[in-house]
């Protein structure tokens, strides 16, 4: 993934860009060498056979943890204004102006 | 040079249950702004998601209504962006293991331009199940947020690129429509956004093998603007082409006041949006038995409903179409039609009168004050020569206004046809007597004076008479 120069794992500035985060000069070459550490560590995987092991998206063996449909109350729209950052006449949550997909 | 268009459709199809897909607010749309929401559909940190089983059922019937395979193991993704309707900054979706894929929606009949449809099979890519995120409204200087929208169940229906024409396109919707109502699966009302729709198309000289250049059209609010949008952009491709100049990639906007796209933005920013697996929702392994037990619970589809109606009711492709449309109507007609030994007549009555009679009241089939069996009773009345055509609509109008059956009001008013010889012999003789020069017409050879005279023995018999009695008396008595 990402814009990686063909050598390295990871393109730290198009990470932070995806994840909304502005690192300085010295923050990218820190996390640089952090994580392309940690890739490179997982590259121990490739160097076994893994064809017998089926490709699992949880640790947990555990399947089908759903609940039944129904409805009950929901919160108090009070308490949902009150947490928001902040409303608009009472009943919507204020946002800055969303330009129109 | 000869010009083909290629369609794409991403459908959005709202889920109907009683909660919503991750946690037990109520999914019910039209309620004040933020009263159906609670920590998980605000995204407040550290909540757990618990899924809906009744989601997953439904999109899996969604799936076999269009014969896909069902996947045996499925999970969900998260969905990485910011944007202030999902304040997770992830919408929980399904990336490459979607509950269903491969399979085909099949069209025909006539098509809204009113030009009949070959039918086909439209390829359906995959249905994957994620949750609805928040409405927002821009006001201007800022934009408000209603989340009672997030979280409710929404199915993403693909197609593959299969459609020539808006035409088929429209079909498409409208196939994909019934079956979702047959299947009880979305209310499917697009004006309460139970179901969008993003259109791709791209037009390529017949004779070219590649595809053309990808346009999409957004803000398609009904299967109407759909078609519309469509005929608007395929010609606008179409003289792109040929003046030689180049169909850009982008995102136009489908404007319905003045039937135009104008264009929305154009170099596609590249997503990513860093899929990766939901760790706060197990898999999902999707029994034989489970599969069995949705399966079973299938209704027939509109598809073969429509070919049955044409078999066993010996009625036309097109009657089999309009009755089908809805399953409530399809319903009321096979009950109507099954006793019955005129089910074409029955048909008749129910596409013309009936639907006419409803359609004037702004009345669904559920809204009708009569049951199946009056329109039976009623065309029974006609076949058995107790009461004309004529007298059929009269009692047809009483009894949609009163709700009684029509043998009774037929016994009340007194509107048996008169069949008694003796009675039409008397109304022939009168109107004869009456009219001697429409009957000089009549000998000297003017076919249309016939007419005016059994409409006169009609009128004397107020409707009770039999017309073809009348008339073939009348030609009787006037050639001797």
């Amino acid at each position: 993934m990402g814009q990686g120069n063909g050598t390295s794992h990871i393109d730290v500035r198009y990470v932070a860009d995806l994840a909304r985060l502005e690192l300085t000069d010295e923050e990218v070459e820190k996390f640089q060498g952090e994580l392309e550490s940690v890739l490179t560590y997982v590259d121990t995987l490739s160097r076994l056979d893994l064809s017998d092991i089926e490709p699992t998206a949880h640790a947990n063996p555990q399947a089908n943890v759903w609940r039944e449909d129904g409805a009950s109350e929901s919160m108090c729209r009070d308490d949902v204004i009150r947490n928001a950052p902040d409303s608009a006449e009472g009943k919507y949550i204020r946002v800055p102006p969303i330009i129109e997909e | 040079m000869e010009y083909e268009a290629v369609i794409g459709l991403e459908v959005h199809l709202q889920v109907r249950t009683a909660s919503k897909i991750f946690c037990s607010c109520a999914n019910r749309f039209g309620e004040e702004p933020n009263t159906l929401v609670c920590p998980v559909c605000l995204g407040y940190p550290g909540v757990l998601p618990a899924v809906n089983k009744q989601a997953i059922t439904k999109t899996i019937a969604a799936g076999m209504m269009c014969n896909c395979e069902i996947a045996g193991y499925s999970k969900f993704d998260r969905k990485n962006y910011f944007y202030p309707d999902m304040p997770k900054n992830y919408q929980i979706s399904q990336y490459d293991l979607p509950l269903c894929q491969n399979g085909s929606v099949r069209i025909e009949g006539v098509g809204f331009s009113g030009d009949e449809i070959p039918r086909r099979h439209i390829g359906v890519r995959r249905i994957h199940l994620e949750e609805d995120v928040a409405k927002s409204i821009h006001v201007g200087s800022y934009s408000v947020i209603d989340f009672n929208r997030a979280g409710v169940p929404l199915m993403e229906i693909v197609s593959e690129p299969d459609m020539t024409s808006p035409d088929e396109a429209h079909a498409y919707l409208t196939e994909l429509k019934q079956m979702m109502h047959y299947a009880d699966i979305s209310d499917c009302d697009m004006e309460k956004g139970q179901m969008r729709c993003d259109v791709n198309v791209s037009v390529r000289a017949v004779d070219n093998p590649g595809f053309g250049t990808k346009v999409e059209i957004k803000n398609l609010n009904s299967f109407r603007a759909v078609h519309r949008a469509l005929s608007y952009e395929i010609e606008r491709q179409k003289e792109l082409l040929e003046e030689s100049a180049a169909v850009e990639q982008e995102t136009r906007r489908w404007n319905d006041e003045e039937g135009v796209t104008t264009l929305m933005r154009t170099k596609e920013e590249a997503h990513d949006y860093r899929y990766f697996p939901e760790p706060d929702l197990m898999p999902l392994q999707i029994s034989a038995d489970m599969r069995e037990e949705i399966r079973r619970n299938l209704p027939e589809s509109p598809a073969s409903r429509r070919e049955r109606f044409v078999q066993e009711y010996a009625i036309t492709a097109y009657d089999a179409q309009v009755l089908t449309g809805e399953k409530a109507l399809a319903d009321f007609f096979e009950e109507a039609a099954a006793a019955s030994s005129a089910p074409k007549r029955v048909a008749n009555v129910i596409m013309t009168e009936f639907l006419g009679w409803l359609g004037d009241q702004g009345k669904t089939v559920r809204e009708s004050p009569v049951g199946p069996e009056a329109i039976r009773e009623l065309v029974s009345l006609v076949e058995n020569e107790t009461i004309s055509m004529k007298i059929a609509k009269d009692v047809f109008s009483e009894m949609m206004e009163t709700g009684k059956a029509p043998g009774d009001i037929v016994e009340e008013k007194g509107l048996q046809q008169v069949t008694d010889q003796s009675v039409i012999e008397s109304y022939l003789q009168q109107v004869v007597q009456e009219n001697p020069s429409v009957v000089d017409d009549y000998k000297s050879g003017k076919e249309k004076a016939l007419k005016y005279l059994v409409g006169q023995v009609m009128k004397l018999s107020q409707g009770k008479a039999n017309p073809q009695q009348v008339n073939d008396r009348l030609r009787d008595m006037l050639s001797q």
